[in-house]
């Protein structure tokens, strides 16, 4: 399985859920006003969204800002810490690689 | 004139030097990269939640609260949020001045946040730690998490990382870490601490009644103690996670027995089936901000230092503070303690006053605390046993254990910075903040009795010597900073 929101109708801290919407690499996907752009991949399914130099695979680590793994590119700015930026209705993040020949 | 006091971090040091700042006199502006005061330990919800009761996920929580507000709306501070220190630009030599202080405000990486500069009276540093993680085997897999990442995605956006989760490493932050996957929904396999019963037994069993004084730190043990054993989760000392393994991301765990000195024993490794491991092995002050300042360090071992403070907590800079995790690892209630001292000193509020010299003695509880804490969770010198000679020791720059080892051993180039040089170790995006301390102690082992090394106290004998200490782009770096030599009645962002 993965990682997941605790569901807001069952959640003790009784919280409400503003929906928004972002898209990484073209593709719509569903968050909630809160959450950052990491929160919004990590329930969405996705473990890894960046490569390492020999393409190795990379999602969050440290979640706080510390380790640089979980770099994205929003709204055409490069190396922002997804676990660090809150996610904006309509987003555009591309995601980013480290792999050689590899500048995307 | 009013004393105009800086603060770095609004976690429960910063927090608190604040509201004793104020309560000194001082004028305070209050900066910290988050959108709301907390720090790691009280991380907040956000707003957009509109959470009813955010006091269910922590301790302290009403305390906290009093605090927050109580500093937030002083008509002489000045909330900063999301605002990251880049830059400390030391005085001219002679001159009895704190650094000036180069701040970026607006979204986290943004590439359009405001340039500041400040020029305060007093410089309070506290910015806190984040986890250490020891390498080993698949560490780099996605699924493998810090302890402190669950813990903020869990307490901070309400995320639970995985289904089933191993939590390993060291010391009593495993425990909150398990209750709160728990809390969030996640089935937690096992919590293992990698110290065996009688390393942890003797370090905090010495002197039992002086835990009592910590803050109702025992308490709150005792109640993650009750919660795992409703939920049959297993407590296990003397056993670690040594291995991740799975195809694109983590599927499974190889835990062992370890011995005093965390060398794993043949024939006691175990499988088992996990979505996601959470790992910490203690903590690492972030010392960047300190040392860009000039502060001298008090150095432990090749991989732990931490800021050199005098008993009022003035580093070795004039108009410099610190308090909280970069003076020692002692936890939120010691940090408090320290935090109200630094901020009365610092606010300018006398150091014979009453309240100080209780505060004193609070900070020397605290102190004892730390010195238990790392007696009974110390790091064994073997876990490089874990290592293979492929394993990612930098996960930025993936320098493999053996190509490090290797370097090292080069008699020609095995010194600290042609071994970063020639493998790129702590290079990478990340600066060495996760591998500087691993990359440190296995070089120091490597070169130990050779000669060339460091003085204690200078800042080169750090892996935290960072010049920016935050990224900034180019095109806010071409913008002048708005220079500000008296707090701002920005009030904007209060609350």
């Amino acid at each position: 399985m993965s990682p997941r929101l605790v569901r807001a109708g069952t959640d003790a801290v009784g919280r409400t859920e503003t929906p928004l919407t972002i898209t990484v690499d073209g593709e719509p996907l569903d968050g909630v006003a809160g959450q950052t752009i990491a929160g919004v991949l990590l329930a969405s399914g996705r473990r890894s969204w960046r490569e390492g130099p020999s393409g190795a695979p990379r999602g969050v680590f440290c979640g706080i800002g510390v380790c640089f793994d979980c770099l994205v590119t929003v709204n055409g700015a490069r190396d922002v810490r997804a676990c660090r930026r809150r996610a904006a209705d309509g987003d555009t993040v591309t995601t980013q690689s480290r792999a050689e020949g590899e500048e995307r | 004139m009013t004393r105009h006091v800086v603060i770095v971090g609004a976690g429960p040091a910063g927090l608190a030097a604040a509201a004793a700042a104020l309560r000194a006199g001082a004028r305070v502006t209050l900066i910290d990269a988050a959108e709301a005061p907390g720090g790691q330990y009280h991380r907040m919800l956000p707003e957009a939640f509109a959470a009813e009761r955010p006091g269910l996920l922590h301790h302290g929580w009403d305390d906290f609260e009093r605090l927050r507000e109580h500093v937030l709306g002083h008509p002489r501070c000045a909330w900063w949020a999301e605002s990251t220190v880049w830059s400390l630009e030391r005085s001219e030599a002679g001159e009895d001045r704190p650094p000036r202080v180069h701040v970026l405000r607006g979204p986290a990486d943004g590439d359009g946040r405001a340039r500041h500069a400040l020029a305060p009276d007093a410089l309070v540093l506290a910015p806190g730690a984040h986890d250490r993680a020891l390498p080993f085997p698949g560490w780099e897999l996605p699924g493998v998490f810090t302890a402190g990442a669950a813990q903020a995605l869990a307490k901070g956006e309400r995320l639970a990382v995985g289904d089933d989760v191993v939590i390993a490493g060291s010391g009593p932050f495993l425990l909150p870490v398990a209750a709160s996957l728990l809390e969030a929904g996640s089935r937690v396999r096992e919590v293992l601490e990698a110290n065996p019963y009688g390393t942890v037994l003797r370090g905090w069993g010495r002197r039992p009644w002086e835990l009592a004084a910590q803050g109702g730190k025992a308490a709150e043990l005792a109640e993650y103690g009750a919660l795992l054993a409703r939920h049959r989760v297993p407590y296990r000392m003397g056993r670690a996670v040594v291995e991740a393994r799975g195809d694109g991301r983590v599927e499974e765990v190889v835990t062992a027995r370890l011995r005093a000195d965390w060398s794993a024993v043949p024939g006691t490794e175990r499988t088992v089936p996990a979505d996601a491991v959470c790992v910490s092995h203690g903590f690492i002050p972030q010392l960047e901000l300190p040392v860009a300042a000039g502060c001298a360090l008090r150095r432990v071992s090749a991989a732990e230092s931490y800021v050199r403070v005098d008993g009022d907590l003035r580093t070795s800079v004039p108009g410099v503070h610190a308090a909280g995790e970069i003076t020692g690892i002692a936890g939120a209630p010691a940090a408090r303690a320290e935090g109200l001292l630094t901020g009365w000193i610092a606010g300018g509020g006398a150091a014979d006053a009453p309240e100080a010299r209780r505060l004193r003695a609070r900070v020397e509880r605290g102190a004892r605390f730390a010195a238990r804490l790392a007696a009974a969770h110390p790091i064994g010198g073997a876990w490089p046993g874990w290592l293979r000679s492929g394993t990612v020791v930098c996960r930025c720059e993936e320098t493999s254990y053996g190509s490090l080892c290797a370097a090292a051993g080069d008699r020609a180039g095995g010194a600290a910075r042609a071994v970063k040089l020639r493998t790129r170790a702590g290079l990478g995006p990340c600066q060495a903040r996760i591998c500087g301390p691993t990359v440190a102690e296995l070089l120091a082992r490597r070169a130990a009795g050779a000669p060339g090394r460091p003085a204690e106290g200078l800042a080169a004998a750090t892996p935290h010597h960072r010049p920016l200490a935050q990224p900034i782009r180019l095109g806010e770096l071409a913008t002048p900073p708005v220079t500000t030599d008296s707090p701002p009645d920005e009030r904007e962002n209060a609350r």
